[in-house]
């Protein structure tokens, strides 16, 4: 248990400092509108979840990886902060686009990375 | 020293979801992500929109709970995962059930936090000009 717990843990140090910095760093070289940062974290995150689960990773990769840093890596809250922002901002094609790319593109890149992880394993 | 602390809070944000979502059964449905990522909205409105207007409070500290913990505490990639996991099992209506409760159930607990935090707000400017 405390072992699992020291795996979630170190891999969220990674995950919230490597999503911290990149939004930071977007932010600040490309400002705009649209909350870019958060979609690309959010995709990429699904993606690469999708992989290591596809791969059969065992359960301390899982959540070394997955749980800790992946989970941290990514983030629900401040999508929805920022598609209540677009709202009250008025920027409603804004806000439809961003809800299209980040749900229909999360779940169809954690599909293509499990596909992706699966076909990795069975090579190796 | 700001790195530390969001790292320490994200740390944080990452064993509760882990240790909450263990104790939440998810048999056939996700109800796990589906609690923490609602849950989470809801603190992050009151983070953002409360605690961030409060004079006492630093810009610094709220990126450490807003970033750090609440931003770890809630997961999108989990949510990505198990709805295609969903579709893979071809449990449709389980997934649309899903995509739907955090699409909707987010935005509503967001705004819910919002409204909490424009009431809280207004008490406690009432109080001060009470005085």
């Amino acid at each position: 248990m405390l072992v699992n717990i020291g795996f979630v843990a170190l891999g969220a140090v990674f995950g919230v400092l490597a999503r911290f910095l990149f939004s930071r760093w977007m932010k600040k070289r490309w400002p705009m509108d649209f909350p870019l940062a958060t979609l690309l974290i959010n995709l990429s995150g699904s993606f690469l979840l999708g992989m290591l689960v596809g791969s059969g990773a065992g359960s301390h990769w899982q959540l070394l990886i997955g749980t800790g840093f992946m989970g941290s890596y990514t983030t629900f809250s401040t999508f929805k902060l920022e598609n209540i922002e677009l709202h009250l901002k008025q920027q409603h094609k804004v806000l439809i686009g961003y809800l299209c790319l980040s749900y229909v593109g999360g779940v169809v890149l954690a599909g293509v990375g499990l596909w992706l992880g699966h076909e990795m394993s069975a090579i190796r | 020293m700001l790195y530390v602390l969001v790292a320490l809070a994200g740390v944080v944000g990452a064993v509760c979801r882990y240790l909450i979502g263990m104790l939440i059964p998810s048999h056939g449905f996700p109800l796990a992500t589906l609690m923490l990522n609602l849950t989470g909205c809801f603190l992050l409105a009151i983070v953002m929109r409360y605690l961030a207007r409060l004079p006492r409070v630093s810009s610094n500290m709220v990126t450490v709970i807003g970033t750090g913990f609440v931003g770890s505490y809630t997961t999108f990639s989990t949510f990505s995962l198990e709805s295609i996991q969903l579709i893979e099992h071809q449990m449709y209506i389980t997934a649309l059930l899903y995509i739907g409760a955090s699409l909707i159930g987010g935005l509503l607990f967001t705004w819910l936090g919002f409204v909490c935090s424009e009431r809280l707000l207004a008490r406690k400017e009432a109080r001060t000009n009470a005085r």
